[in-house]
C-alpha cells in the first residue's frame, strides 16, 4: 500500500509502535501538572491581571486613555489588531493547505498551530471591540441585527463590516475544524482514562466517538471539504484586513498590492509564532521525535519564500511611490524612510527583509536556537510594519498644521499586555489539557516510516527494501 | 432484555492484515457489523462496501443557502429597506457585497455540512459509547460481527475470523 522511500528521512524518528505515539502524546495530558507549568501558567495569568486593569480603565474612562489623538486615530490598537490576526495565519494555512497538498508533515504541528490560530484570532478581535468605546453597543454597529434606528442596517459598502464578517466567520469555521480533529484523540484519552472525573470530561469532549469505519469516511470527507473551504478563507481574511486601509484615500495606503502582501505577511509572521511556541513545547514535552529539525527547516523555509515576498513588497511600495508622480504619495513614502519614524521603519526592514534571508544558510536552517531567536525577530519585524504602515501614514497626513506624533500611554502598553496574558494562558490551558499532536493522523503516517510498524505490515513479505 | 445482542469480536494487529482480513472474511460470506480502528484506513471504506459519502452535496446545498441568502439580505437592507448612498455607489452596488457573500458562504457551507455530519454520525456530547475493544482507540482495529445479521454458526465465523488475520477473536455481549 504505502511507498517507503530509501531516500526520505522519516518524518517521525524513533522507530514508534502505534502503542507508542498514544504513550507518549497523552502522558502529558494524565500526569498532573508540573511546577514548570504553574510558574508559566502564573507568568501568562499576572499578564492577564496588569491587562485587565487597563481594560477595566478602557471601559470606564473611555479610548482616551489610549494615546490616540485627532491626526493619529489608529496606532497601537489597531497594529495589534493586524499583528495578531496575522499570526492566526499560519495555523489554518497549515493544516487547510498543507492537506490539500497532501504534506504530511504538517500532522506533528497542525493540531498546535491551530491552537494558536485560534487564540490569536480572539486577541486579535479584541481589540477593534475596544476600540468602539461602547463595546456593548459595538454588535449594532458592525452587524445588521434589528434596532430602534428605523431599523437602520450596517453599511455593507464598508471594508469594516467585511472585516467583522471576515473575522467572525474565519473563526468559527477555524475552531470548527479544529474540534472535528480533537474528537477522535479525546476518544482515545477517555478511553485510556482512569478517574471517573476525567472519563467524563474527556467522553462528553469525544461526542461519543468510536472510530467506526463509516464514521471515519464520513470525517475523512468532511476533513476534506473544510480544508478546501478554509483554503480560500484564509487568504480572504488577510485580503479584507488590507481592504480597511487599501480602500481608503490616504497616501501610503491606498494601494492596490496590498491584499497579497498582507497575506505573505501574515503567513510569514503566522509560522514565526508557530516556531516560537513549537520550540519550546517540543522540548518541554520532549517530543522531538514527532517534531524534528526536518519539521522547523520546511517551516523555515515557508519563512525564507513568504519574508521574501514580503521584502519585495517593500521595495515595490517605495518604487510606486516615486513611479506615481503623485506628491502625496512620494511624501508618504519619504516621510516613512526618513522622517521621525525612520527607526520604526529601519527596524522592520531588518527584521523583515534581512534576517529571514538568514535561513539560506544551511546551519542557521537547521538550528534550534538560532531558529529561535529569528522567529521572534520576524514577529517583531511584523509588528513595527503595521505600526510603520499605521502611523507614518497617518502622523503627517494633507495638513501639515495638524501633523502630530503618536505616543503610547500606560493603558497602550497595558491593552498589549492583555493580549499576551489572554493568549499564553489559553496557550498553556491547551498544552496542558488537550493532545498537543494528533495522534490520529500520526498514527496513519507511521506505516510509512516506522520499521516496527512496516515490519508488522510486511510479515512474511520480505522486507529488504526497507534496510536500503 | 429484549435487545440482547451477541457479537464475535476480531482483533487486527495493523492495517494491512485488518485490509486483506476484511476482503477475505466478506468473500467467505460473514456480515461484517462494523470496523472499529484508531486512524483513517484508506481502502477500507471500499473494502467494506461503504458508499461514498453524499456530505459533500450537503456542504454544496449549505453553501448556495449562504450565498442567496447574504446578497438578498444585502440588496433588501441597502437597495430596499434603507436605501442610502455611500461614497457615490449604487444603492445595489454588487462588487461592495461580494466579500460578505464570501465570508457567509464559506461560514454556513462549513457549519451546515459539519452539523449534518455530526447528525449521521450520531455524534453527540451525552452519548453512550458502545465499545466492543477499548483497544481500538489505541492500536489495534477492531471487527465486530453481529450473529443475529449471519446465518453461519458461531463457531464457523470464528474460525474465518482466525483464517484471515485476526489475532484475537471472542464472543461478547451486549444488553
Amino acid at each position: 500500500m504505502e511507498h517507503v522511500s530509501p531516500v526520505r528521512e522519516p518524518l517521525i524518528h524513533g522507530d514508534k509502535s502505534l502503542h507508542d505515539v498514544t504513550n507518549d502524546i497523552v502522558r502529558h495530558v494524565e500526569s498532573k501538572p508540573t511546577m514548570t507549568w504553574f510558574l508559566a501558567m502564573s507568568v501568562s495569568l499576572t499578564l492577564l491581571g496588569i491587562g485587565a486593569v487597563a481594560l477595566f480603565l478602557l471601559f470606564w474612562e473611555g479610548i482616551g486613555m489610549w494615546g490616540l489623538n485627532k491626526t493619529v486615530g489608529w496606532a497601537w490598537d489597531i497594529t495589534n489588531f493586524v499583528w495578531w490576526v496575522g499570526i492566526g495565519h499560519a495555523g489554518t494555512l497549515i493544516s487547510a493547505i498543507l492537506l490539500l497538498f497532501r504534506q504530511r508533515w504538517r500532522m506533528s504541528i497542525n493540531r498546535a498551530a491551530e491552537a494558536m490560530t485560534i487564540f490569536a484570532v480572539l486577541c486579535a478581535a479584541l481589540f477593534p471591540l475596544i476600540h468602539m468605546g461602547r463595546p456593548w453597543l459595538g454588535f449594532y454597529w458592525i452587524f445588521p441585527l434589528p434596532n430602534t434606528w428605523g431599523s437602520l442596517w450596517s453599511n455593507f459598502h464598508s471594508p469594516l463590516v467585511w472585516d467583522a464578517f471576515a473575522i467572525t466567520t474565519y473563526f468559527t469555521v477555524s475552531l470548527v475544524f479544529w474540534y472535528i480533529g480533537l474528537i477522535p484523540d479525546f476518544a482515545t484519552i477517555r478511553d485510556r482514562a482512569k478517574n471517573k472525573i476525567s472519563k467524563a470530561v474527556y467522553g462528553a469532549l469525544s461526542f461519543g466517538w468510536d472510530g467506526a469505519a463509516r464514521t471515519w469516511s464520513r470525517f475523512e470527507s468532511v476533513s476534506l471539504i473544510l480544508a478546501g473551504l478554509a483554503t480560500p478563507l484564509v487568504l480572504s481574511v488577510h485580503t479584507i484586513v488590507s481592504f480597511d486601509f487599501a480602500t481608503s484615500v490616504i497616501p501610503g495606503w491606498h494601494t492596490t498590492i496590498f491584499p497579497p502582501y498582507f497575506v505573505a505577511g501574515a503567513v510569514f509572521s503566522g509560522f514565526a509564532m508557530v516556531l516560537t511556541l513549537l520550540i519550546i513545547t517540543r522540548k518541554v514535552y520532549k517530543l522531538e521525535q514527532y517534531i524534528t529539525i526536518t519539521h522547523i527547516e520546511y517551516m523555515n523555509y515557508i519563512i525564507i519564500v513568504t519574508g521574501s515576498i514580503v521584502g519585495v513588497a517593500y521595495l515595490t511600495e517605495l518604487f510606486m511611490a516615486w513611479y506615481s508622480g503623485v506628491k502625496f504619495e512620494q511624501f508618504a513614502f519619504f516621510n516613512r524612510v526618513s522622517g521621525p519614524y525612520a527607526w520604526a521603519y529601519w527596524i522592520m526592514m531588518t527584521c523583515n527583509v534581512i534576517s529571514p534571508q538568514l535561513f539560506w544558510i544551511d546551519k542557521i536552517r537547521k538550528s534550534l536556537v538560532a531558529t529561535f531567536i529569528l522567529s521572534i525577530v520576524v514577529n517583531i519585524g511584523m509588528w513595527f510594519e503595521r505600526f510603520v504602515i499605521i502611523v507614518t501614514s497617518l502622523h503627517r497626513d494633507y495638513l501639515p498644521s495638524s501633523w502630530a506624533m503618536f505616543y503610547p500611554t500606560l493603558t497602550d502598553i497595558g491593552t498589549y499586555v492583555l493580549t499576551f496574558g489572554l493568549f499564553f494562558t489559553l496557550f498553556f490551558l491547551f498544552a496542558k489539557f488537550f493532545p498537543v499532536i494528533n495522534m490520529a493522523e500520526v498514527k496513519s503516517i507511521l506505516g510509512t516510516y516506522s520499521s516496527k510498524a512496516i515490519a508488522a505490515q510486511e510479515t512474511g513479505k520480505k522486507s529488504e527494501k526497507i534496510e536500503a | 432484555m429484549e435487545s440482547e445482542k451477541n457479537y464475535i469480536v476480531g482483533i487486527f494487529d495493523n492495517e494491512h492484515h485488518l485490509l486483506h482480513g476484511v476482503k477475505g472474511i466478506r468473500q467467505a460470506g460473514v456480515k461484517i457489523q462494523e470496523v472499529f480502528t484508531p486512524y483513517p484506513v484508506h481502502g477500507l471504506d471500499e473494502e467494506l462496501g461503504y458508499k461514498r459519502s453524499k456530505l459533500p452535496i450537503a456542504a454544496f446545498m449549505f453553501g448556495a443557502l449562504g450565498t442567496s441568502l447574504a446578497l438578498l439580505m444585502q440588496i433588501w437592507m441597502m437597495g430596499f429597506d434603507w436605501p442610502m448612498i455611500v461614497g457615490g455607489k449604487n444603492y445595489i452596488a454588487l462588487p461592495s457585497f461580494i466579500p460578505v457573500t464570501f465570508e457567509l458562504t464559506v461560514l454556513l457551507a462549513a457549519l451546515g455540512m459539519v452539523g449534518v455530519f455530526m447528525v449521521v454520525s450520531d455524534l453527540k456530547p451525552y452519548k453512550k459509547v458502545k465499545t466492543f475493544d477499548i483497544r481500538s482507540t489505541d492500536d489495534k482495529f477492531v471487527m465486530a460481527v453481529d450473529l443475529a445479521t449471519n446465518k453461519l454458526e458461531k463457531n464457523q465465523i470464528t474460525k474465518i475470523l482466525s483464517d484471515n488475520h485476526a489475532t484475537e477473536v471472542y464472543y461478547k455481549e451486549f444488553e
